[in-house]
């Protein structure tokens, strides 16, 4: 504003000098001579929103940022574990207070209450039924509108929320909007307005609180392997298999370390869970660093589909394919979920686009059959290699369009024996990128067999015919 | 001790470490390739392929292709070998008489990596073979991570392929090894089958000997080079007429040919 620096946020002993938030600095400065200033930097803070959100996700998976200094935590179900609501009031607090911020806290039945209370009347738990209560006797400042809104309500003598909401919503509505309304019907509960978790919410998870930090690999194994266990009867219960799995270790020091775990079948087993996990932990790069220890270790089942019970089946053919399944799983744990490939039909001409790989994990094994080979006694066509990047070569031909006679790839000369073509293949031509191209199928003197092919048309190219060598066959 | 104990000894060696009776071997297709090799490729067992040229990649290939059978065929490789050569073509592996839908392909980031995943499929039994692909000489690959490999091939009756590429000869625990170049084709002026000059330069059940292999891509096994045609086409094509060339995915019509 006007090149003036304002004051953005201050701690509380500023506060008790009588400094005020969106006070001109020089006006600060005047008053209080001593004074530390620090400039403001809203995405060092909103990081830092993150990172304690992040940190808070230890107490229920349901926590929403709410910028610039607000947290929203869905505790419905979570209360309980901390022995009620005001020990979990007190808990949080005191939890965050002890990494040195300054926080204010309340619960209520809507997110947007919630917030308000927790700004004009911290620690407030407003129980079901007294909300709007609590609610009444809270300044007009706390329905979070605009300044000049606020002003203009205190002007007309409406001093809190309880006044306000007196009013007819039509006369409201009309000296000061419709969405002054709607704020207020959404802080009163009349209105719903959808509070975004940040991180997707698990189907059902489980997970250990210690009261001393463990550190020691054997105890962390340990409490996994239980979380594995109880997560996975109650899997059993439901009838559900897990296909994502999350870990989540949180640190006392705040660090939270997650990790993500694919499955590409449904299972619940917690024995192939600990082998994944186990797998997983020895193949991170940066590995789990348990600090001072941790103090919440959890597992949540991030996806879930229905499985029928875990038999042992007596079709041998099953049980084989699912055993492949586990070790492409345990190979997509160790090395990545994009280095386990097996590969679809696509329908194309293109040579290098016929078959697409994907993750092994996406599709059942033994799911699609490729279209069966062409005519009996008939040679291969297509390479059993194929350079992404086709190497370009130096050819020469014996007739203008004809295949080449000798060429020469990676410095080393060919002496062609016998060819086949062209084959010709035009490009995407909507794409108008690449030029057609003459395929020939070479084999060398000595027996060698490779995929040449001449890009564009000899008759537009003239003598600066481009050759490539685009794969080997067996 | 005398001789004949020794004898009675040394056979019962061999009896163990030899293909196991519930594991037969399997056939070559080559009468005496697999009078030499006990009965054919034994499975189970780690068979390893030097690379004289360009053509050694298919024949490890066919031989996975052969050990593999309806079960699943994992192929490992470090990621530089797509670079060196050339990408894992699906479409061709089912030219071979692969299946491309039981095929797995496994990247890893370098060759000790790709030989701890060779030993996680090894373990797993309803693979039907592992064709691990190393280039050069990795410090990794050395004679106990070959004794490893084929002990692990060995337990759950995975047949193991190690290709070498740009690679010298090294000791190692493998049942056979073979270096191949490639053959000229069998149908003379014509595109025909795969051919492979095989020489079985180990064999742990003693004779070795040198081959000229085509694959059979219908059947899925050797056979020795006939100088037959193997594609059906009139004569009058012999003349070099301009006429269109095979489509690959059309049944073969007429071609165009060129020799020199």
């Amino acid at each position: 504003m006007n090149n003036a620096l304002y004051v953005q946020a201050l701690d509380v002993r500023a506060h008790r000098l009588g400094l005020y938030k969106g006070q001109p600095l020089a006006n600060a400065r005047a008053m209080v001579q001593a004074l530390t200033i620090i400039p403001a930097d809203d995405k060092e803070d909103l990081k830092l929103l993150e990172q304690i959100a992040e940190w808070c996700d230890r107490f229920t998976p349901y926590v929403a940022a709410d910028p610039p200094d607000g947290l929203i935590l869905d505790i419905t179900g979570a209360a309980h574990l901390f022995g009620g609501e005001a020990a979990m009031l007190t808990h949080v607090t005191q939890k965050i207070e002890a990494q040195g911020f300054t926080v204010q806290a309340a619960m209520a039945g809507t997110a947007s209450a919630a917030r308000a209370l927790a700004k004009f009347a911290p620690s407030h738990i407003a129980a079901p039924g007294a909300q709007a209560e609590a609610l009444a006797r809270l300044p007009v400042a706390a329905l979070g509108v605009e300044d000049k809104i606020i002003a203009a309500l205190r002007r007309a003598g409406l001093k809190n929320i309880g006044q306000v909401a007196q009013r007819q919503r039509g006369e409201l509505a009309a000296r000061f909007g419709k969405n002054f309304v709607t704020a207020l019907e959404i802080l009163l509960g009349q209105h719903d307005q959808p509070v975004s978790p940040r991180r997707p919410l698990p189907d059902l998870m489980a997970e250990q609180r210690f009261a001393e930090p463990i550190v020691a690999e054997g105890a962390i194994a340990a409490s996994l392997l239980a979380l594995a266990q109880s997560l996975g009867g109650v899997l059993e219960q439901r009838g559900l298999g897990l296909r994502r799995l999350g870990a989540s270790f949180f640190r006392a020091d705040g660090q939270v370390r997650r990790l993500d775990l694919r499955l590409g079948g449904a299972s619940r087993d917690p024995a192939r869970l600990m082998r994944l996990l186990h797998e997983k932990l020895d193949a991170l790069a940066d590995p789990l660093d348990a600090g001072f220890g941790f103090d919440v270790i959890r597992l949540e089942a991030m996806l879930t589909e229905r499985t029928e019970a875990a038999i042992t089946s007596f079709d041998s053919n099953e049980n084989a394919k699912r055993e492949i399944q586990y070790l492409a799983d345990r190979l997509s744990v160790r090395h990545g979920e994009a280095r386990v490939l097996r590969f679809v039909a696509q329908d194309t001409h293109i040579p290098e686009a016929q078959s697409a790989a994907i993750p092994a994990q996406d599709r059942d094994f033994g799911e699609d059959a490729w279209p069966p080979r062409r005519g009996k006694n008939d040679p291969p066509l297509r390479p059993l290699r194929l350079f992404e990047k086709p190497e370009e070569v130096q050819a020469i031909a014996a007739v203008p369009d004809g295949p080449p006679m000798r060429f020469r790839w990676r410095h080393a000369p060919f002496e062609v024996a016998h060819a086949e073509g062209p084959e010709r293949i035009a490009m995407d031509w909507w794409k108008r990128e690449k030029p057609t191209r003459d395929y020939f199928r070479v084999e060398t003197k000595d027996g060698q067999r490779f995929w040449l092919y001449r890009d564009g048309f000899y008759a537009h190219s003239g003598l600066a015919t481009r050759w490539y060598l685009h794969g080997i066959f067996a | 001790m005398n001789n004949s104990e020794k004898i009675e000894e040394l056979r019962h060696f061999l009896a163990q470490t030899g293909p196991s009776p519930e594991r037969p071997a399997l056939s070559f297709g080559v009468a005496e390739a697999d009078r030499v090799l006990g009965g054919g490729i034994a499975p189970g067992a780690l068979h390893e392929v030097y690379a004289r040229d360009w053509a050694a990649g298919g024949f490890a290939a066919c031989l996975a292709i052969l050990a593999a059978g309806s079960k699943p065929l994992f192929w490992v490789r470090p990621d530089y070998e797509a670079l060196e050569y050339g990408a894992l073509h699906a479409q061709g592996l089912a030219e071979l008489g692969g299946r491309p839908e039981n095929l797995f392909l496994v990247r890893t980031a370098n060759a000790a990596e790709a030989l701890a995943a060779a030993s996680d499929i090894l373990a797993c039994a309803p693979v039907g073979a592992l064709l691990l692909e190393l280039s050069g000489m990795p410090r990794a690959m050395d004679l106990v991570a070959s004794r490893k490999l084929n002990f692990a091939a060995n337990l759950s009756g995975v047949t193991a392929i190690v290709l070498r590429e740009g690679a010298q000869a090294m000791p190692s625990a493998a049942q056979t090894r073979w270096q191949v170049s490639a053959a000229p084709s069998p149908g003379m002026d014509d595109w025909g089958l795969p051919s492979f000059r095989a020489e079985l330069v180990r064999n742990r059940l003693g004779p070795t000997g040198n081959w000229q292999l085509t694959w059979n891509p219908d059947d899925g096994i050797f056979r020795e080079p006939t100088h037959e045609r193997t594609a059906p086409h009139d004569s009058s094509q012999k003349n070099f007429g301009l006429v269109a060339a095979a489509l690959f995915d059309r049944p073969a019509e007429k071609k165009r040919r060129f020799a020199f």
